[in-house]
């Protein structure tokens, strides 16, 4: 995230040189400030740092020895090496929670993207009632999960949900959607992408605003018809939303949870199981802490190559 | 953060009665597409909180009949005052409150105190600190759940309410956000304050702090949906029923009931309902917060 502290740096910069030579007119030495900045600097962050450090620094450090380790519910881990991570080779049913994320991702990153940008530009419209549309959208997104999942199942029944009494009228071909293999994860799909559209709808709104409108006219008065202007004027300028929009919903693809272990705890068979909850399920449910960091190893390695990724494509792109 | 908003409408608005050009036809097809676009999307988010709303007053069998009906032959409201005894619904809102004010309380403090240090106080090392902090938002909890959930078990916290305490109050994007907003205050303020002998805290409480009132509203508003809707925290760290809040309660009355479906949905809609209500008083701040920062997920 070097991209975002950037600017901070250069301000910081700015600001230390223009106020050095007050400080110096002052009574106090240059070295008596520093030194009383950092105290009061460390003192405002202590309270939060230490929670911090405890909570989540140090955890982190201590995944990379525990994926190596064999912990069971007692006792103490003990170092084996790479052992963990040949298993993890010849596991199955990671293998399915691996590819199941990618499929998740693949499917609901664009999916959600497309959406929450149409919407977004839909509400940066001089449409009326659109205060009333962004509240609405935006709803799910701060429903709990276990309420959104148990209705969510319930109109995905097979037989007598809602849904398929509504495709029923198309179609006898219907789905098995929770019931079956193959329907199981777009219906989980669904479900996401209808939680989190309007959140991201919202982000890239705020992104839209901030394009200045003499850019649109101009480009109007050279002549550039609405998808010139969409994208040589709207996608340049959202160029940082969009990056941030697109780690956020990475991440949170990558590291879906809840919504599968609530709605479908995975199955049918291991159709809906992805990388976090065979974390959960191995950990948890069978106590394999050792496995199951090695596991987590794994979604935090996916989690950095692909922010890393993001992050170089944009300064590619800046440049 | 008003005052920004407000300029492009106020430029907008102002030019259209100069240069009001005819409507061309394309662009009322343009509008009529966009109402109906607008219209579709509200129905498919709200369907199903209007489906689930009536199932909860539904008798039991006409929630899955065929064909369905939207509306109940007869209207049991009483299921609103039945779950209460049914289930420890009470035990379940008390908990969630209580966990929910106590993190939104520390998140809201150390956030705002820390920001306050990266944001106003320069000292050596503050920017590799800060970068560490954005660092660790890329890093999903998912990933290192495992070792905290050990070293917070190993000194005997799990199960208890200092763990759900604990795990959400000192997150990175607290300090984030308000960051953010204390960059947007003039410099010269806080210059001007140490220049008349005010401390840093002092400056802290007295001049940055009655000037963050909008932020500390958005991130406590945040911080106390977050924790509302937590589920896998306390999942993970609560085995005491009488510490279960209303995710992991309303998780367990659901596979204990599964086939009192109105019962269910009458509890879904009661774990739904606070956060309706915190949204719509403080949906501005909400909405403004999540704009400039984004938001924990």
């Amino acid at each position: 995230m070097s991209h975002t502290a950037a600017p901070a740096d250069s301000k910081t910069a700015t600001r230390g040189g223009g106020n050095k030579p007050q400080h110096n007119k002052g009574k106090m030495s240059s070295a008596a400030i520093a030194r009383r900045n950092f105290l009061h600097g460390v003192a405002f962050i202590t309270p939060n740092f230490l929670g911090f450090v405890f909570l989540m620094l140090i955890p982190v450090c201590v995944l990379f020895y525990i994926a190596n380790t064999r912990w069971s519910a007692f006792g103490s881990p003990v170092w084996t090496g790479i052992t963990n991570w040949k298993r993890l080779l010849h596991d199955d049913v990671f293998k399915d929670a691996f590819w199941n994320t990618i499929y998740y991702s693949v499917v609901h990153i664009p999916l959600t993207l497309i959406i929450a940008f149409g919407l977004a530009v839909l509400l940066n419209s001089k449409l009326k009632g659109r205060a009333f549309f962004r509240t609405v959208a935006f709803f799910p997104y701060i429903t709990s999960i276990v309420a959104v999942a148990q209705v969510w199942n319930m109109l995905f029944d097979a037989k007598t949900g809602v849904i398929n009494q509504f495709l029923g009228i198309f179609t006898d071909n219907l789905p098995g959607w929770l019931g079956s293999t193959t329907w199981a994860m777009p219906a989980v799909i669904i479900v996401a992408t209808w939680r989190e559209a309007g959140y991201f709808m919202i982000l890239l709104l705020a992104g839209l605003q901030t394009i200045p409108s003499e850019l649109y006219e101009a480009a109007e008065l050279d002549g550039a018809n609405a998808w010139q202007r969409f994208w040589k004027v709207t996608v340049p300028c959202m160029r940082p939303t969009l990056f941030f929009v697109m780690v956020t919903l990475t991440i949170g693809s990558f590291k879906i949870l809840d919504l599968t272990l609530v709605m479908t705890n995975g199955g049918p068979g291991t159709s809906t199981l992805v990388l976090a909850q065979y974390v959960y399920r191995v950990a948890f449910e069978r106590s394999d802490f050792g496995y199951a960091s090695t596991v987590s190893m794994v979604l935090f390695a996916l989690c950095m190559i692909i922010t890393l990724i993001q992050f170089w494509y944009n300064n590619a792109k800046e440049k | 953060m008003t005052a920004q908003t407000a300029y492009p409408n106020a430029v907008s608005s102002a030019d259209v009665p100069f240069n009001k050009k005819p409507t061309s036809p394309a662009k009322i097809i343009g509008t009529v597409i966009g109402y109906v676009a607008m219209i579709a999307c509200s129905l498919f988010v709200l369907l199903p909180f209007i489906w689930m709303t009536l199932a909860s007053v539904k008798p039991n069998n006409e929630v899955f009949m065929v064909p369905m009906k939207w509306l109940p032959s007869v209207w049991h409201w009483e299921n609103y005052v039945n779950i209460w005894s049914d289930s420890n619904m009470l035990t379940w809102v008390g908990n969630t409150v209580f966990f929910a004010i106590c993190v939104t309380f520390l998140q809201v403090f150390t956030g705002s105190f820390a920001a306050y240090g990266f944001s106003k106080v320069k000292f050596r090392g503050r920017n590799v600190l800060f970068l560490i902090y954005i660092a660790t938002l890329a890093v999903p909890w998912q990933a290192y759940m495992i070792p905290q959930f050990k070293i917070l078990s190993a000194i005997g916290l799990s199960d208890t309410r200092w763990s759900i305490i604990l795990l959400q109050a000192f997150g990175a994007f607290g300090v984030f956000m308000m960051k953010q907003f204390y960059d947007t205050i003039p410099e010269e303020l806080s210059e001007a304050a140490r220049l008349d002998g005010l401390s840093e805290f002092g400056i802290y409480r007295r001049i940055v702090l009655p000037l963050s009132g909008p932020s500390i509203a958005a991130l406590g508003i945040i911080t106390f949906t977050n924790t509302w809707n937590d589920y896998m925290g306390p999942l993970i760290y609560l085995r005491s029923p009488n510490l279960y809040t209303i995710q992991l309660g309303l998780k367990t009355f659901i596979s204990q009931n599964s086939a009192d479906y109105a019962m269910i949905m009458t509890g879904s809609v009661m774990s739904v309902l606070p956060i309706l209500v915190v949204f719509l008083i403080g949906q501005k701040q909400f909405i403004e917060g999540i704009a400039t920062s984004g938001m924990k997920g």
